[in-house]
């Protein structure tokens, strides 16, 4: 049997779903286990890329996978957007499992089974949020993504665990059961469909009132975007392992939540609608303060995890920031910034978590010096920082400055003010932690309670190699933008 | 059918064109043969084979209404209106073949709880008692006779009493809950017959088609609106809508478990039923009385069981009693499909009432393997049952996921249906009641995962922290009869064209002013 379209989107789920089925068999060999997960990993990823190779030829390849009757059903149809994040996720899933297999043996944490179970289940989740076809496909992975990712959170299982993963749950079922849900299927009532269409299934269907209030139900509904209130589970979530951190903040759930907000501005409402609606912009206000207070909390932390998870709801209100302007520009700038954020965002919490293996710190003061002990490891998060913060040669130079254009464009002098601050903090409150490792000198009476050990090679590596990714991905700007311009320029399906 | 050809074939045609008798006769009078049979797991056997083969009857009725049709069967060939008839339609048949199919399942769930709760003396009685409650329920639905309505309602309602009452062995509130369930549900019960004479007085006639025609005919008089609002009155205490339904928390906490399971998935699902078929079928939903009472009572008053009671359910400690406010809640969705008047509101308040029966049995029958297994009562004692009782964890986590309507669970379908009715009304204050009552759901059954999953057993003070949890066995029928219902909760997910159909079909015949 050759592989086709239809086929590759039935594997996106398939795969995972072996995968599944493979990790809990061999729960007795964690080898044969490991073995079974990174394979997963490898031919998911295979299939992404030829996927993506036939979405860029112009085909939009569309799957039924099951009718449920009434008008409903839940189809895959992929377009560039979700072939990028399907690429992003199913990439970034294989080195964070490498990563995780080599932080959860250097920490001989309990139920690895289960562990790499919910994670295979949770990329399935990601995978079909990427390529579905229509808004109530989109719902319910996302459901299952939030739900798979449950048991990641609580993993540690103490007290504090179960604390996080408790509103974890809450705010991201809440709103998803509250706003999201009631949103999706008010859209049903006014269109008629779910199907995601250019210029937006509901152009034409609903008036500018009724238009605002889905608008929010959605903007607050996808509580995986972070946007204030609905932050809260994201620092939260901190207190689970750091393979789970890495693929919550840069692999799959808080991508998944700010893909469905380019993919509800372009394919739900329509750039036209969004543009001209003034709910709109005071949603880009909103982010806008999202932005600089979240990078004002981050500045706040000494517990390196919470810095990088604050500093992520600032980051990715950029996203919601770029999709409330809906200027094609934006969106693009939007759309880039949850590739390169991605990939910047994953090497930080992998140095973190490989600093944490080494010797159990999560103190950004007791970092001081461990930069001579553990040079690869801060030299990657060094090339991380600079790539959140927008420094030329790196990734996460392109998304801002795209930003910035689609802003003036759009004539948005306040907004600007608020992306050039948000650098600066981003500066402050990054910065330091990897030239504090190199420049300082350690404490001494830290030296002596901290063992000064290596971390283990499998959770070095794959840091380096996202780190020099961002490299590359600054030089690879051109194609991606290419391939992505159709979606904001009316030909994304 | 290949199979009803093969039993016609055999010369079985007169019991097939029988089988409107035969469903309620067969378990009215195999109750009374149960209770001769004496010996206790011989009375089992006889009422599992019993529930069987009504099953099977059901089936052939509802094979044979699926594409819309009605059946009216005289009883004795005495036509109406002298004689009795019953009336089978694609309403009556999906929920004949439920009340049929959730006995037998409870039935072979149960025999090991039975064991445990009932005095071995009073199996016999208790199996009976049982069967006679299952063909009182049938006769409800199947009945076209108002009057006979009345009587089947009572056989399976005095039944239900002695029913719940069998669990004081276990626990001696029972008797109390059963003596509470005992007033409130004749002082309905006698509303229901209150209203029915009424119409008799004013219509000449018991029979439902006949009534349905002569006041479709006449005007409006207060003899008729006041038999309409004894009735609604009668039959909302049996269907527990509320404020009426303070008898039903406890009645699903105390009976015994096997109990427990048939009646919240069976009991106010009857009821409910026969309250449609009045509103609708009887008296008719474009009368000005009842659009008022559609829209000033039952639509505010589901509103109000669907956020208290899923409030009252988040603060109980007793896991049965949670599952019981949560079971009131639920009726308020019904209730508000219902309310909406409309064949959208009504078949998403059927589709919601049929899966609703296979979450709340799943969710009794885990909690009662639980209690089996390691006589867990309380929400904080499920404590670890993920490790200890790890397929019982999670079939109560999958039904409890349909209970908050997770998608890729039955109860999303439902809920998602009844939105779209409610929004398709313009009622969209309602969609804000459906909302909160689901994120308190979420609050309720996430108390239950929480407990099961994030919390480690209790260590017996011999063991070790590090020792693996002894993992506690159950009974290989009960954990099959749960996982049929879990299974279906899933299923209904992603193939709901049977129960939507039949819904679907029975609102069409109901709002267009027939279905008798």
């Amino acid at each position: 049997m050759s592989w086709t379209p239809e086929l590759g989107l039935s594997l996106l789920l398939i795969l995972p779903g072996l995968g599944f089925a493979g990790i809990v068999l061999a729960s007795k060999a964690p080898n044969i286990r490991d073995g079974i997960n990174l394979l997963m990993g490898a031919l998911l990823l295979a299939n992404v890329v030829a996927l993506v190779n036939v979405v860029g030829t112009g085909a939009r390849p569309s799957l039924m996978l099951t009718d449920l009757g009434g008008g409903l059903a839940l189809q895959f149809t992929l377009e560039p957007l979700g072939a990028v994040f399907a690429a992003i996720a199913s990439s970034l899933f294989l080195l964070n499992t490498i990563y995780g297999i080599g932080y959860m043996r250097a920490n001989k944490a309990k139920n690895q089974t289960r562990f790499f179970a919910c994670f295979a289940i949770a990329i399935g989740a990601a995978m079909g949020v990427a390529a579905s076809g229509n808004m109530l496909t989109l719902f319910v992975f996302y459901e299952v993504l939030t739900l798979s990712t449950f048991p990641l959170v609580t993993h540690n299982g103490d007290e504090k665990a179960r604390r996080g993963g408790r509103i974890y749950l809450a705010i991201l079922m809440a709103a998803s059961i509250g706003l999201l849900l009631p949103a999706v299927i008010a859209s049903q009532v006014f269109a008629g469909t779910t199907d995601f269409m250019v210029g937006g299934f509901l152009s034409g269907h609903v008036g500018p009132v009724v238009a605002g209030v889905l608008l929010v139900l959605y903007t607050f509904g996808i509580a995986k975007a972070a946007l204030f209130p609905v932050h809260m589970w994201l620092p939260n979530a901190m207190v689970a392992p750091t393979p789970v951190s890495a693929f919550l903040h840069a692999v799959a759930v808080v991508k998944a939540g700010v893909f469905t907000m380019i993919k509800m501005v372009v394919y739900v409402f329509g750039i036209d609608m969004v543009q001209a609606s003034p709910v709109a912009h005071w949603l880009a206000i909103l982010a806008g303060i999202t932005i600089v207070v979240a990078s004002l909390i981050a500045l706040s932390k000494d517990n390196l995890k919470a810095r990088l998870a604050w500093s992520t709801i600032g980051q990715l209100a950029y996203v919601t920031l770029g999709a409330m302007i809906a200027t094609p520009l934006a969106l693009m700038g939007a759309a880039l910034q949850i590739i390169m954020h991605a990939f910047g965002k994953i090497t930080l919490f992998m140095c973190a978590g490989a600093v944490y293996s080494a010797n159990q710190t999560t103190d950004i003061s007791k970092m001081n010096g461990m930069g001579k002990v553990m040079p690869l490891v801060f030299i990657a998060f060094f090339v991380g920082s600079l790539s959140i913060i927008g420094v030329p040669p790196f990734a996460g130079a392109w998304p801002k400055l795209v930003l910035l254009m689609g802003m003036t464009s759009a004539g948005d002098r306040w907004l600007m003010v608020a992306l050039v601050l948000s650098s600066l903090l981003n500066i402050l409150y990054l910065l330091p932690v990897a030239v504090n490792a190199f420049m300082k000198k350690p404490n001494p009476a830290m030296v002596a309670t901290l063992p000064a050990s290596k971390p283990p090679l499998l959770t070095v590596l794959p840091p380096m190699l996202t780190a020099f990714c961002t490299l590359v991905l600054f030089f690879m700007v051109g194609p991606i933008m290419n391939y992505l311009r159709p979606v904001f320029e009316g030909g994304g399906l | 059918m290949n199979f009803i050809e093969m039993i016609t074939n055999a010369g079985g045609g007169h019991l097939l064109a029988n089988a409107p008798a035969l469903v309620v006769a067969i378990p009215l009078i195999a109750g009374a043969v149960a209770v001769v049979l004496g010996h206790g797991k011989l009375a089992w056997v006889w009422s599992v084979l019993i529930a069987l083969v009504t099953f099977g009857f059901s089936l052939i009725l509802l094979q044979s209404v699926l594409g819309g049709e009605t059946i009216t069967y005289a009883m004795g060939n005495w036509p109406a209106p002298l004689g009795i008839t019953y009336h089978i339609d694609a309403l009556n048949a999906l929920l004949i073949s439920l009340v049929s199919a959730m006995a037998l399942l409870a039935l072979l769930y149960g025999w090991p709880m039975v064991e445990r709760e009932i005095d071995p003396k009073k199996h016999a009685m208790f199996f009976g008692t049982f069967l006679l409650c299952v063909g009182g329920l049938i006769g409800v639905a199947i009945a076209g006779d108002a009057f006979n309505v009345f009587v089947f309602l009572e056989v399976s309602s005095i039944s239900t009493y002695v029913l719940v009452a069998m669990g004081a062995q276990k626990n001696r509130q029972a008797l109390t809950a059963s003596f509470n369930y005992l007033i409130l549900g004749t002082i309905g019960a006698t509303f229901f017959v209150i209203g029915v004479g009424l119409l008799y007085m004013a219509t000449g006639t018991l029979n439902m088609a006949d009534i349905s025609r002569i006041l479709a005919d006449s005007e409006g008089n207060r003899v008729v609106r006041a038999a309409f609002a004894f009735i609604v009155i009668g039959l909302g205490l049996k269907t527990a809508m509320f404020p009426l339904h303070t008898w039903l928390p406890n009645a699903y906490t105390f009976s015994p478990s096997m109990i427990g399971v048939f009646l919240a998935s069976t009991a106010t699902k009857v009821a409910f039923y026969i309250l449609i078929r009045f509103l609708f079928s009887v008296f008719h939903a474009g009368a000005s009385f009842e659009t008022a009472m559609f829209d000033f009572v039952l639509a505010p008053m589901a509103m109000v069981a669907m956020i208290v009671c899923s409030v009252q359910a988040s603060f109980q400690s007793d896991v049965r009693r949670l599952l019981a406010y949560s079971s009131v809640a639920q009726v308020g969705y019904m209730l508000l499909g219902l309310s909406l008047g409309t064949a959208a509101g009504l078949a998403a308040g059927l589709l919601h009432m049929f899966n609703h029966a296979l979450m709340k049995g799943a969710l009794f029958m885990a909690v009662g393997l639980a209690g089996l297994g390691l006589g867990i009562t309380r929400v904080n004692e499920l404590r670890g049952l993920g490790k200890t009782m790890p397929l019982v964890a999670a079939g109560l986590t999958v039904a409890g996921l349909s209970l908050i309507g997770v998608p890729l669970t039955a109860g999303f379908i439902s809920k998602y249906y009844l939105v779209i009715a409610v929004l398709e009304r313009g009622w969209w204050w309602a969609v804000v009641a459906i909302v909160v009552s689901s994120v308190l759901a979420i609050f309720y059954v996430g108390r239950m995962i929480e407990a099961m999953y994030l919390q480690n057993p209790p260590t017996p003070s011999a063991a070790h922290e590090s020792d693996p949890p002894i993992q506690v066995r159950s009974p290989v029928l009960s954990m099959a009869a749960l996982y049929v219902l879990v299974i279906g909760s899933v299923w209904f997910f992603f193939d709901p064209s049977l129960p939507k159909g039949l819904a679907d079909t029975a609102a069409g015949l109901l709002i267009g002013g027939g279905g008798l």
